[in-house]
This record gives C-alpha cells, structure tokens and sequence, in this order.
C-alpha cells in the first residue's frame, strides 16, 4: 500500500477532566476515501478537530505528507493541504458566495489545475446562481456545498468531511455524494465523519468505527459490510 | 430670535457636519478592531492624543523646510502612519495575549495602554499644549449666506465621508477586507481555511491605530494638543460604536452624524448640555435597540465571566473577624492624624471596592461606571448639606438613597444588556452624571465642586471620624457578605455562569441583577458619602472614568475571584499611591504597567494567589 498521507496515533482529548478520545490511531492514503462512522457523541467531530489543532485539551502524535502536525496552529495545519469542513457548516453569512470562495483561496500545489469558482461552479451548479447572494439567505444544503467549495478553494490534499448529509434534504445529499466522488477523482483524499451509514457506505473505500472514543475496526468498508454483529454493535446497522 | 435666521442655522448645521466627520474618522478604528479582535481598545483614545501631538510637532518642522498645502497633507497622513505603526506595537506586545481573557481583563489591560501613554506623552512632547499649524491654503474662511465659515472646516466634512468610502473600498474590494469581515464573524474558521490570524489582526490594529491617529492629526488646526484629549475622545468614541452597532462602519458613521447635530443645535435648547445629550443618546438607543443601529448580538468568544466560586468557609473565620475589628478599633492608639486619614480612605475604597465585587464576583454584571453611585452618594450628601442644610447623620443616609435611587434607574435599563454593551452602557451612565456634575454649575458648583461639607461635631477629628467610618464599612461589609452567602447570592452566581440554564430553573435574572445593582449602588453610595465628610468637599472626579478604573483596579489587584480580595486590593493600592506617587512623576506609567502585568501574569490577584498557595499547600 502506498504512503499514508495522513497519520495519527495516540491522539487523546479532554473536556475538563473528561477524556473523550482514547489514543485513537488511523491513517488516511492519498486518494482515498475513508469514512470514521460512529454513534453520535462517539468522538468523530472531536477526532476533526483535535487534528485540526482546534480541541485545546488534546495531545496527538501526526503527521501529514511527512511533516509533524503536533504543535503547529490551525493555519499552519491548513496550510499544509489539510483542508476542514466543519459540521455546522461555518459560512461567513455576512458575506456572499463569491466572497466565501475568496476566503478559502489559497495557490494549488506545483502540477495541479488549481480548483476556480467556475470549476466549483460547475461541481455545485445551485451555487452559480447565486453568487452574489449573502450566507444568511442560503438554504442548509446550499450552505453546506458552500462550505466544501470553500475549503476546496484551497486546493487542498485531504478534506476532513464532518457530517455533511446531516440535516440536508434527499436529493442534496446525492449532490454531496457526487462531490466526494469528484473530490476522489481529483485526487484529493477525503476524511468522511459521518453517522448516515448508507451514505457513508455508499461512497467511503474503507472505514474506521470509532465507539466512546475508542477505535473499533480499521478496515475496508467491504470487511466492515461483511461484518454484521461489530456493525450491530458499534452503529446499529 | 438668532435661531430661526436660516443662515445661522445653515452654519450650525455645517459645523455640527464637521464634528460628525472629526468623531467618525475618530471612531472608525474602534469599531473595525473591536469587530475583529473583539476587544474595546481603551487606548484607541491614547492613539489618537499621540497623531495629534505627532502631528502637531512634525508638521511646522515640515512646513519650514518645503511651505505648501502638499507639505502639510503629506505630514498628516505621516503622523497617521506613524500611529499606526505605535498600534502594530500594541497588538504585538500585548492585544494578542488577551484575546481570549475576560473582557474586563482586555478593558482593564487597555486601560493600562492609557496610562502609560498618558505619562510618556507629557516625557516626549512636554507639559505644553501645541498649538498646531493652520493648513496652508485654507486660512481664508469662506462667506456661507452672509456668514463667514472656517474653510478647514468644510475639508473636515468631505474628510468623513471619503474615509468612510476609503474604508468601504477596503472592506468590500480586497482581499484583507474580506478576510477582516470574515474573521469579524468567525475567527477559528479563517484559521481552518489557512489564514494567519495573528498578520490580520496586526493589519486590523495598523488600520485602526492609522485612523485614530488621522483623527488626531485633523484635529491641530483646530485645537491645540494637549493631555486629557484621550479620554475625552474615547468617550465619544465609544458612545458612536455602541450607538452606531459595535464592529459596524456604516453605523458609526450615522451615529456620528446624529451626534453632531445633536451637540450643534441640541446647545441651542439647553445650553451647555453637550455631553449629556450625548450620552442619552446613547442610553436611549439601547434601550430600544440593545445592539445599537447595525450591530448584532454578540458571538460568545473567548470571554466569560469570572467571579468567586463556592468557597469553603476558612477555618477560624469568626476568630478572624474579631482580630480585623479589633486591630481597626486599636489603630487610632498607634497612628498619627495622617496614617488614619489614609486608613479612613482606604477603608471607604474598601467598601466601594466591596460593592463592585457583587455586581462583577458574584453577579457578573462588568460595570464599568461604578463611579457612578460613588458620586451620586458623595453629591447627595453635599448636596444635602449645602441645600437643605442638613447634618452629617441626616445627609449620609440622603446620599445613600440617591445612589440607591440612581442604580435603580440606572440598573433598568443596564440589566437588559449583557457583556460589552453593559459595559459600555454603565460607563456613559457615569459619564451622563459626570455631565451633569461639571456643566451645571448653579447646582453642583461645576468643576470646582462643593466645598465646606464636614462631619457633625461628635464626628469631627481624625480619630472619632476614623472610627465612624471604619464601624460602617465593617457592617456594610459584613452585609454585603451575608448577601453573598444568602440564596439570592447563589441565584447571582448561578445567573453569571450560565443565563440560559439559571432561567431554566426559574430564576428571574433581571430583577435580581436589578435588585444586586441597587444593593451595589446603595453601598456605594455609602463610600461616597463617607468620602465627601472625609474630604470636606467633592468635585466631578469622583464621578470620573477614573475613579471607576481606580474600583476594578483594586479588585483585580485584590483578585476577583475572592470574596476579601477587594479589601486587600483598597489597601495595597492606595498605600502604594499615598507613599509611591510623591516620590516619581511617572506615577501612571507605573500603575499602568502594574495593571498590564497584572492581566498578564497575575490574573488571580493577590487574596487569589495566595488562596491558591495555600490550597495547593494543603
């Protein structure tokens, strides 16, 4: 197998004396799309954002393309190409869809076609139609295609996906479903928390279960599917 | 009547355009950074006092060597630049420690800024005001129906609304604008997308310091440089952000507009109302719109209150007492007449201390005006005297009560708010009787006060007026305690640590932070009145910014999360001052760089750090 593009071993996190991550351990290839699934509460959008540097309790041994994450703030970590989308979306709703996009602009690697609004455009067509329109009078599923355009502004090498079919309608989260398969196709490896198992099931190449902040099963997601009484278990599917 | 020729009016109206133009290009700054840094920048004022004085020193050397209006506008846009750089320093050295500290944390530490600035100004530029240069080509005043009107000014009211564009510009057009806007909103995000917050909060600082610094340099024509120009600007300044919405451009720029008519024709129907008119405009802006004209409720960030947890009680406590109350009534054994004027004085600061302790402790409530109540009692009182001829035991009480009275008018309309716009809103109550206290002088004897307001006979003399005072702070203390440890005191603390949660269970916030307010204002009132029979007169000072910085100071000196860390704090502080400032001129540098270190690497105070000792010793 190649060489994992992201690493994370012993990674803990404390809210106030809680310990809510457990030297939790996984990597993530290039190109890849892995999904962390896991019962809500389990760790899973702590575990995004203590790699991201944004849990202050938090010690955690990583490393991206070779280099140490462990100390560095949150910029420097997105610098890197780690980009972040968070569950709650986060859009800037004072500014419009072309700002939004602008906020996330950063220059692609040596060797890429770098992502524009067009391309994004063309990824999420609903976007394109209005750019000029303000966060705060988006819909959650245009918000949340707002977001991923965002990071992917930044022409990232891995995305960490918090939950992006929650609380969309249907036919939206088909829209996600494609942007992760063309996220995939441009080789962009993508990190997928999620608690909607079909979804996840349904685009992820392998799959880490996490339960009360404890990693489970690492694994491709045809072991997980074949797995019945851990799926049980773990997330009740 | 002079008030209805149109031409006077026309003229008015300009002027009151060009002070809106002067205060906006003022305010801008503050409000840009408070959107971005989430910090009211006491010192925002202190960069403006420095472009004036920069501006009005370098500007005539320049004009010596090349005379022209180019020499003249290069050297103000020269002085802004510098204060600018002066506001990158700040943020280096000490705005980005505090970003998540409690705001009263940031407050206090920009206050120290203030200080500090205060005392260098009079060691770089000297004691002097400058007079600064008139602009060349601008001397003429030009004719505006039959009137003749200082054509500086007219520059001044096109310079408001090409700054406001210039901001606009930057704001909308680029893209530090739109990354300032979106850090406004939400700043870990930004930092998830991959920007250094740390460069846009210096750019953020630099275009805020730049402005303020323009906003004093645009002022030397006008009026010379002097100390004290400060704090009267960042009190305008401050009532135009909350007015205007704070972190918003465009409101503060309507806000200064309302301003500025209202002081050019609002001296017309009461004379010599200016400053008043100001602050109610403010009080009753959020009255009805707690988030001023543009802005919105406020983001939770770093900020939370701090305050006195449960406690358990120390072993010993009543013994303690007795060894307190004993040792205050020995004292007068020992002491000569002026160690027990000091003692006298620091027990009032103790109790005014005490009383701000409830609203910030325990209620969470960061008043920043709490001088406010302080002078309310101490005029009652003289004004009791001085009017109605009343005696020392009838005229403490009156004070008391006007205190009490004015905390509850004062307290309706401030319980409504939460975080900075309390704050802000308990400073311009303040500044209101401030006003009132200076400006009309047939009552309160303006700025020189009321004097001849001594104690009853019995009381009269160091030791028996000693002994009077200390006997009523020691029960008012012990009160004020009882308070805390009382139920109503649990729902305070309850109240500050989450609203939302205390409301679950039933408690009414409002009216009980109402009620802590009155409580806080009577006691208050009390060491104000005290204050007047000790003193034998009271001034607006005691009214002053000042004397509201000088409570916190001594709680945060003390340690705000104790219960007896304001006593302490009176103590230290006052001692300090007796003994320290006779022997040194920088006397505010050095409480304004005590106050910074405090924030910095003391946040729990003296009775905390020991607290903690001792704990930790256990």
């Amino acid at each position: 197998m190649s060489k994992p593009l992201l690493e994370i071993w012993n990674l803990c996190a404390f809210y106030g004396r809680a310990q809510v991550l457990f030297d939790v351990t996984f990597r993530l290839h290039p190109g890849e799309v892995m999904a962390l699934v896991g019962r809500n509460g389990a760790g899973k959008t702590t575990t995004l954002k203590a790699i991201m540097g944004l849990v202050s309790a938090s010690a955690k041994q990583a490393t991206f393309k070779g280099h140490s994450l462990d100390r560095l703030p949150t910029y420097r970590i997105a610098r890197l190409g780690l980009g972040y989308v968070p569950e709650d979306r986060r859009i800037f709703t004072d500014l419009t869809v072309e700002e939004n996009l602008e906020t996330g602009r950063r220059p692609a690697g040596a060797g890429r076609s770098p992502w524009t609004p067009e391309r994004l455009f063309r990824l999420f067509p609903n976007l394109a139609e209005m750019r000029g329109r303000r966060g705060n009078q988006m819909s959650g599923g245009e918000q949340q295609m707002l977001s991923i355009a965002r990071t992917l502004m930044g022409n990232p090498d891995a995305i960490l996906l918090d939950e992006p079919s929650e609380g969309i309608a249907p036919v939206i989260v088909q829209t996600m479903a494609e942007a992760v398969r063309a996220m995939k196709a441009e080789g962009v490896a993508v990190l997928l928390s999620e608690q909607n198992w079909a979804f996840a099931a349904g685009i992820s190449d392998r799959a880490c279960v996490i339960e009360r902040g404890e990693i489970r099963f690492q694994g491709s997601m045809a072991e997980l599917m074949a797995d019945e009484a851990l799926r049980a278990e773990t997330l009740g599917v | 009547m002079l008030a209805l020729d149109p031409s006077f009016l026309a003229v008015q109206a300009l002027s009151g355009l060009s002070s809106a133009s002067s205060l906006f290009i003022a305010a801008c700054g503050l409000t840009i950074v408070f959107g971005v840094t989430r910090i009211v920048n006491f010192a925002h004022g202190s960069l403006y006092m420095i472009g004036a004085y920069t501006a009005a020193t370098l500007i005539p050397r320049l004009l010596d060597l090349s005379f022209g209006p180019m020499t003249f506008w290069a050297g103000i846009l020269a002085s802004a630049l510098i204060v600018g750089l002066i506001g990158v320093i700040i943020e280096v050295l000490l705005l980005r420690r505090i970003y998540g500290a409690p705001e009263l944390f940031q407050l206090l530490a920009t206050f120290g800024v203030v200080l500090v600035v205060q005392d260098l100004v009079v060691q770089v530029f000297g004691p002097e005001d400058i007079l600064g240069p008139r602009a060349p080509g601008l001397r003429a005043p030009v004719e505006i129906l039959g009137r003749r009107f200082p054509s500086y000014e007219l520059v001044l009211i096109a310079a408001g609304p090409v700054v406001l564009g210039l901001v606009w510009l930057l704001l909308r057009r680029t893209r530090f604008g739109v990354l300032v806007r979106a850090a406004t909103q939400d700043r870990d995000m930004v930092a998830s997308l991959g920007v250094n917050q740390a460069m846009l909060f210096t750019g953020t600082l630099f275009l805020g310091a730049f402005l303020a610094g323009l906003g004093g340099a645009l002022q030397i024509p006008r009026v010379s440089a002097h100390t004290g120009m400060d704090l009267s600007i960042i009190a305008e300044a401050f009532v135009v952000t909350v007015v205007g919405g704070m972190g918003s451009v465009p409101g503060a720029f309507l806000a200064a507009l309302i301003i500025g008519q209202l002081q050019a024709f609002g001296i017309l129907i009461v004379p010599k109302s200016t400053l008043v008119v100001v602050f109610l405009l403010m009080a009753v802006v959020l009255a009805i719109r707690p988030y001023g004209f543009f802005g919105r409720a406020e983001v939770v960030g770093g900020s939370h209150a701090v305050g006195i947890a449960s406690r358990k009680p120390l072993p010993g406590r009543f013994a303690m007492l007795l060894a307190v109350v004993a040792g205050l009534a020995c004292l007068p054994l020992v002491a000569d007449a002026y160690l027990l004027k000091v003692a006298t004085e620091i027990l009032i600061f103790a109790l005014f201390a005490f009383s701000l302790q409830l609203l910030i402790g325990v209620g969470g409530v960061v008043s920043f005006g709490h001088a406010a109540f302080f002078g309310l009692g101490a005029y009652g009182a003289a004004l009791a005297v001085k009017w109605f001829g009343l005696s020392m035991e009838a005229a403490l009480p009156a004070g008391l009560a006007l205190a009490a009275l004015g905390a509850g008018l004062i307290g309706a309309f401030v319980v409504r708010l939460s975080g900075i716009y309390l704050a802000m809103m308990t400073l311009a109550a303040a500044q209101i009787l401030f006003a009132v206290a200076f400006q009309w002088v047939e009552v309160t004897g303006g700025d020189n006060g009321i004097v001849g307001v001594w104690p009853a006979g019995w009381a009269g003399g160091p030791v028996p007026y000693y002994l009077l005072t200390a006997a009523l702070t020691v029960v008012a203390v012990l009160l004020l305690r009882r308070i805390i440890d009382a139920p109503f005191g649990y729902a305070l603390r309850a109240a500050r640590d989450s609203e939302a949660r205390a409301e679950a269970i039933g408690l009414t916030i409002r009216r009980h932070r109402w009620l802590a307010f009155m409580i806080a204002g009577a006691a208050a009132g009390l060491a104000g009145g005290l204050y007047a029979f000790s003193r034998g007169s009271v001034d607006p000072s005691l009214l002053g910014i000042s004397t509201s910085v000088d409570a916190l100071t001594m709680l945060l000196l003390g340690g705000i999360q104790t219960v007896m860390g304001p006593l302490a704090g009176a103590a230290v502080l006052h001692a300090l001052r007796d003994w320290v400032m006779p022997l040194t001129s920088l006397w505010r540098l050095m409480l304004g760089l005590s106050i910074i270190a405090m924030v910095l690497i003391f946040p729990r105070g003296l009775v905390g750090t020991v607290r903690d000792w001792w704990e930790a010793r256990e």
